[in-house]
């Protein structure tokens, strides 16, 4: 029977941007469909009933969603290049570092970006506060999968690329070559990786894209 | 060489029991170590520097956080009996979606629930009331979570069953008229000698939260 594999997702979220990546090492053919999160599909909200959000993948009709959830499903479903690592207690830290960066690093993250003004000192204290233990993790490996790009690496796509890009568009600067010399050293690795470049969004569309979604912390000054 | 398994828990935590009921599903043999988390041990904050918190497994040594990922690494490395998650890649998603939301959502309400007052406590428990109704309709006729038999779905959630009474009496409400078919599920996880063996009496949880609340000032 043909595999039938679907991806809901938008050009700009890093999350669908990850599932993309995750399909794309592993070889995985597929099919996807943007997205309006304005107007969202009726085939969205019967998938994912419980969060309605992307991406949604879609195997043979049955759907799975939030992208880690979807992550492990793939590295599980199909052989091939390894998301994660084969040892439990390497899972273990791996799937810690994920949840690290999704749950805790990127709500601070946002709030230093595009949070209040009287809470910007402090939120732009604690991401830094948050990053250096990420780049700490990092130590001297190329990849925080290692050798070659892993599961952590994937989650992290969005410190590698849309960090940058979200701090163009608001006017805060967080993380500096200064301050991070190896998360900007891994960004490099990452994004110029050949894989990861078909699933990162075009710069100049998504800063555009974020500034007239959340202002700039410059422009209220 | 005989495994070192040395758990950093704190009694009233459901996330820290999630682990105790692993463990003992799995049947293994381990050094219990209760924290107080308002002088946290040197131990606790050299293994955990990241969030310093409980439950925290150090297995020969080697420290795991965050009690979903703990179970996740006890089904692993322990594979030889109770499985805790289903073998199957679709189901295994489906119960890590659940797992999580449980994670996301139970406990922050349940909270909100006892901690607060006026406005902000009606706002809760209609929350609340809320996110049961979607776990109960996610239980359906099943006899568990996990289908069939006891998993981790049913492992992340019915380690609040010991906080139920607080809900209950702070809510204002009744666990059994909102929600039988979760009190049935309960009773029925109940039966399971690791289960029974590891939740704290109800009482014994409120009791806890009444001094919480006085200690931190939110009577």
């Amino acid at each position: 029977m043909a595999e039938e594999v679907v991806l809901f997702g938008t050009w700009g979220s890093p999350f669908s941007r990850r599932v993309e990546l995750a399909l794309k090492l592993k070889g995985v053919e597929y099919k996807y469909i943007e997205e309006d999160l304005t107007n969202k599909s009726p085939l969205l909200l019967k998938y994912n009933p419980i969060h309605k959000k992307i991406p949604v993948l879609v195997h043979n009709g049955k759907p799975i969603v939030e992208s880690q959830v979807i992550l492990e499903y793939i590295d599980e479903t199909w052989q091939g290049y390894p998301l994660l690592p084969k040892d439990p207690y390497e899972r273990a830290i791996a799937r810690f570092w994920a949840k690290f960066i999704d749950d805790k690093c990127l709500p601070v993250i946002f709030k230093a970006l595009w949070g209040d003004e009287k809470e910007h000192e402090k939120a732009v204290e604690e991401a830094s506060e948050l990053l250096m233990f990420i780049e700490e993790e990092l130590k001297e490996k190329r990849f925080f999968g290692g050798e070659s790009i892993g599961m952590v690496d994937i989650i992290a796509n969005i410190i590698a690329f849309w960090q940058g890009i979200f701090e163009e568009a608001s006017g805060v600067e967080l993380l500096t070559k200064e301050k991070f010399p190896k998360l900007i050293n891994w960004s490099h690795e990452f994004v110029s990786n050949s894989v990861v470049k078909e699933c990162l969004p075009p710069r100049d569309k998504l800063i555009a894209h974020l500034r007239k979604r959340f202002g700039s912390h410059n422009a209220s000054k | 060489m005989a495994d070192e398994v040395v758990l950093l828990d704190f009694w009233p935590s459901m996330f820290g029991m999630r682990v105790r009921i692993a463990l003992a599903e799995k049947g293994i043999k381990y050094q219990y170590k209760e924290e107080d988390l308002r002088h946290k041990s040197e131990l606790l904050l050299k293994m955990n520097p990241v969030h310093k918190q409980i439950p925290l497994l150090i297995h020969n040594g080697k420290p795991v956080c965050e009690s979903l990922i703990i179970v996740q690494y006890i089904d692993e490395v322990w594979n030889h009996k109770s499985p805790l998650l289903p073998s199957d890649p679709y189901q295994r998603a489906h119960a890590r979606f659940w797992a999580d939301f449980v994670d996301r959502k139970v406990y922050g309400v349940g909270r909100k629930l006892w901690a607060t007052k006026g406005e902000e406590q009606e706002a809760a428990k209609k929350e609340f009331l809320e996110i049961y109704k979607t776990l109960e309709s996610e239980l359906g006729e099943k006899p568990y979570f996990g289908g069939e038999t006891f998993g981790f779905v049913d492992l992340s959630f019915v380690t609040f069953y010991s906080w139920f009474y607080v809900y209950e009496n702070f809510g204002k409400f009744s666990m059994e008229a909102e929600f039988p078919q979760i009190v049935a599920w309960v009773k029925r996880c109940m039966q399971k000698e690791s289960i029974a063996n590891t939740l704290p009496d109800q009482k014994k949880i409120y009791e806890f939260v009444l001094e919480l609340k006085k200690i931190f000032g939110l009577e």
